[in-house]
């Protein structure tokens, strides 16, 4: 390269190290794009403030009569607490048919809750009041046999949204858009009357 | 072109167009491009729809002084504007209507080109551009109606949000990814409004701007399909063509004075239109405990909806739902026949496209409707005929879609 080529030559040009210096150049300023994305990307996760608002919630469950459902706000979602009847725990054998999900295999709740009614404690239901399907908030229908939710209705849930149907362990009936029962939140009992939403129960000892 | 330039003349003309081609500009784009002269009434709707995108750029640059986004202050800052800056009961009402009316005009001119089978070849890629700007419309609607924060911007942005949650996998970060917290908040909230306010209208005037490139490229098509390029006159021009400027220029005008004075009506005397344009539950504030017992999406949305609804799986309603939009983008190869407009088609060509025209109505009715009893049945029969029409066109087309054409287009002097 150091000799001067006489103005009518053409300069030999090498192919091959001109591939690879464009390939390299290329491949490098790639791959600092995509580096230089990362944090575009990354400002758009929970901000520090938000995942502090996302602390665990507290319920005092003696407010809160048989039958009835209080709501409350964890991590920007309805959670509903529902003090379930021995009549309503009754219930809830009888549709297993009728339901998607039974057993909650596809469902999300913590390993604690996978029971036959989805709770720690039968009389507490604690669920996430998302609907599973979009979002929307499911509306209480309690009262067995309303036959506006639908023929032989057991009493549960039902999301005005587009129609998806829960029991009263938030299990989802066929023929509802929803796929997956409701969820259930992680939590635990500080004392009889005190639940707090957020805070894993830990395993007790001596179970495996 | 050089006949531009000796015209041009001296002084300040000159001295322009030496620096900015502004006359050879206008010469090509407008006196010197030749469009079929048989455009009827569904030719209007093009520059209708530019003429929308400038009147939402505008009142929304006005809104956008006013507006204060974020959790706490954005529903107060968009009823303090209507109440107590002067016209802003007019401007921002304007932005609102006219969310609607851009969509009424985009649908009838895509509604053109199933007709006259204007995204066939050689305007596959103008279509394609065409699809890529109604996609970023609906982005750009969506989170325009979630930013005043109304119970329905709230409640229609969970849902829509909770869509992409259905993506396998990673759908439930993604979720929590735009929405930027657990639920939608005020960080939701000042990203809609920078998407809103800046990212999409840059590239929606970008798509529209390659859109019209292409369209100068490949020229009009026209109610009967036949590309006027192929029939030339002794000066090279279409025999069958007649320069944009005047002619559709002033053609258009009528157009823009007839589509304003339907505007100006709607938007004195039926701005919410029955609840279709602007929803009820959206006179209040939104409220993360209360889901509005009916939730419907504005009309423009709603025969997707529709087939979100009718499927009684959560997966594959979404599909559906995806499939139901990406579809058009197939439209060129889907469609087999040698002819373009309906016009030289068969009859089954036309019950088939009649079919499509009444399905996606139905539908837009029926995702207005609640999701029960009758109205379910409905959309699962209207959503098996509107994918009807994507399965069934290479056939129809392709057995139906070949007969004779004029070689002239078909004009009546007037």
């Amino acid at each position: 390269m150091s000799e001067h080529a006489a103005d009518d030559t053409v300069p030999e040009v090498d192919e091959s190290r001109r591939k690879f210096l464009i390939a390299a150049t290329a491949g490098t300023g790639a791959v600092g794009a995509v580096l230089t994305a990362v944090p575009f990307l990354a400002s758009w996760k929970p901000s520090e403030s938000a995942r502090a608002a996302g602390l665990p919630t507290e319920v005092d469950l003696s407010k809160i009569e048989p039958g009835q459902m209080a709501t409350f706000f964890w991590r920007k979602q309805q959670i509903y607490v529902v003090k379930r009847t021995p009549e309503m725990l009754a219930s809830l054998s009888a549709h297993d048919a009728q339901l998607k999900d039974p057993k909650s295999e596809e469902s999300t709740q913590p390993d604690y809750t996978k029971n036959d009614v989805r709770s720690l404690k039968p009389e507490v239901l604690v669920l996430i009041g998302t609907c599973t399907h979009l979002g929307c908030l499911p509306k209480t229908r309690f009262t067995p046999g309303d036959a506006t939710v639908m023929a032989n209705w057991p009493g549960g849930f039902f999301c005005p949204c587009h129609g998806s149907k829960f029991d009263l362990s938030g299990r989802v009936f066929e023929g509802s858009p929803a796929s997956v029962n409701l969820k259930v939140p992680p939590y635990s009992f500080e004392s009889d009357t005190k639940l707090i939403i957020g805070v894993d129960t830990a395993p007790a000892k001596g179970v495996a | 072109m050089a006949a531009v330039m000796e015209k041009s003349g001296g002084g300040f003309r000159s001295w322009l167009n030496k620096r900015l081609p502004v006359d050879q500009f206008v010469a090509d784009q407008l006196t010197g491009y030749y469009a079929p002269k048989n455009f009827n009434i569904w030719y209007f709707f093009g520059s209708l729809a530019l003429l929308m995108l400038v009147m939402q750029i505008v009142t929304g640059i006005f809104v956008t002084m006013h507006f204060k986004p974020g959790e706490p202050t954005a529903w107060d800052s968009v009823q303090r504007m209507v109440r107590e800056v002067p016209y802003m009961w007019l401007i921002q009402p304007m932005h609102a209507v006219g969310a609607s009316f851009f969509f009424g005009v985009v649908y009838l001119h895509m509604a053109r080109a199933f007709l006259y089978g204007s995204y066939k070849a050689p305007r596959e890629l103008l279509w394609i551009i065409g699809m890529l700007i109604y996609f970023a419309l609906m982005a750009e609607a969506f989170m325009g109606y979630v930013l005043p924060y109304g119970n329905m911007s709230y409640w229609g942005a969970q849902v829509i949000i909770n869509l992409f949650g259905t993506i396998p996998g990673f759908g439930p970060d993604l979720v929590e990814w735009i929405r930027g917290d657990y639920g939608i908040g005020d960080a939701t909230l000042t990203r809609f409004f920078s998407l809103h306010v800046i990212a999409l209208p840059f590239i929606i005037a970008l798509l529209v701007l390659l859109h019209l490139v292409a369209l100068r490229q490949v020229g009009s098509n026209n109610p009967d399909g036949i590309e006027i390029k192929e029939n030339l006159g002794a000066d090279g021009k279409p025999k069958d063509g007649i320069p944009f400027h005047p002619y559709y220029t002033l053609k258009d005008i009528v157009g823009v004075g007839l589509f304003l004075t339907l505007f100006a009506i709607v938007l004195f005397f039926a701005p919410t239109f029955g609840g279709l344009f602007m929803e009820a539950p959206n006179f209040e504030p939104a409220n993360p405990s209360s889901t509005p017992d009916h939730i419907a999406p504005v009309w423009y949305f709603t025969p997707y909806y529709a087939i979100l609804r009718a499927v009684p799986d959560q997966k594959l309603g979404a599909l559906l739902m995806a499939l139901s939009v990406l579809a058009f983008l197939f439209l060129p190869w889907l469609d087999r026949a040698k002819n373009k407009s309906i016009r030289y088609r068969g009859l089954t060509s036309k019950l088939l496209l009649a079919m499509f025209f009444i399905a996606f109505c139905v539908l837009m009715w029926l995702g207005l409707k609640p999701a029960d009893g009758i109205y379910v049945l409905l959309a699962r029969i209207f959503t098996s005929l509107y994918f009807a029409f994507f399965i069934l066109l290479p056939f129809v087309s392709k057995a139906d879609g070949n007969g004779p054409v004029p070689d002239r287009v078909t004009y009546h002097a007037h």
